[in-house]
């Protein structure tokens, strides 16, 4: 029987090592694999607080997190195409026409 | 035993090749190393017997978002990217504040640790698989909040093949 709370240093760590990549690559499709690293660890907490109280709600938050993922996923890679169809870059530091 | 070998080996696979997935220059190799994190994380889902996550994990996730990764890194041309550098210039900063994030969170869920401890709810024995325990969770309690998703997938399709059409009448 493993411990809850080592699930929940798993997602922790897992979350932050996405944190890392969101925050310093200039690689926009790595940048949104970053963000599937994100809320894998976020269903991890999910699936473990599902276990601990013995309720599936838990378990059905995560497939509504899966949903959204793959929704996220289409969206942000539609646009990853519209981008480099217009700027021919996927270099996040030169995206920064809306920057002031 | 078994169990915290199959945990401390799932978890290490999955960190490892998630470090792997933010460090690799070449994007397909993440793709790879984050498909890999995602069969570990599969893995633990099957831990705390979820077994429908554990093929939901697979089959979409890794059978579905990560070949359309794949199909885009295709289609877009990431030489010129590969050859430049692949952090940017504040990725000092943000490690440290990662690592503080990182350590808050760790304490806080380590100091709360005792509350773990208390016998959990008290269980009915399962009469239902978890396939089926789930689908009567989603079609019953959460009718509107599925409606909601797959509205939300609706949008998405339009919005994703409107992003990726040529020319816009």
């Amino acid at each position: 029987m493993i411990p809850t709370h080592y699930y929940l240093l798993l997602g922790t760590a897992l979350f932050t090592v996405g944190v890392v990549g969101v925050l310093t690559r200039r690689n926009v499709i790595v940048i949104l694999m970053s963000i599937e690293l994100m809320l894998n660890a976020v269903n991890i907490n999910l699936v473990a607080f599902s276990h601990w109280f013995k309720e599936i709600d838990g378990q059905a938050f995560a497939i509504f997190v899966i949903t959204d993922a793959a929704a996220e996923a289409a969206i942000g890679l539609g646009l990853i195409i519209a981008l480099f169809r217009n700027k021919e870059t996927v270099n996040a530091d030169e995206i920064d026409l809306l920057k002031w | 035993m078994l169990p915290q070998i199959a945990f401390f080996s799932l978890s290490a696979l999955a960190l490892a090749s998630a470090i792997m997935v933010i460090t690799r220059r070449n994007a397909v190799h993440s793709v790879i190393w984050l498909i890999v994190t995602l069969f570990s994380v599969a893995g633990i889902f099957l831990m705390l017997q979820a077994e429908f996550l554990f093929a939901v994990q697979i089959i979409l996730y890794v059978g579905g978002i990560m070949v359309l990764f794949l199909f885009v890194i295709m289609l877009v041309n990431l030489d010129v990217l590969a050859k430049q550098q692949q952090f940017n210039r504040q990725w000092a900063l943000a490690l440290v504040t990662a690592v503080i994030l990182l350590a808050e969170l760790g304490y806080g869920i380590y100091q709360g640790r005792s509350g773990f401890t208390l016998p959990p709810a008290a269980a009915s024995p399962p009469t239902q698989g978890n396939t089926q325990t789930i689908a009567m969770a989603l079609y019953q309690n959460y009718m509107l909040p599925v409606e909601i998703a797959s509205l939300l997938l609706l949008v998405a399709m339009i919005g994703a093949v409107i992003m990726a059409k040529r020319k816009l009448e």
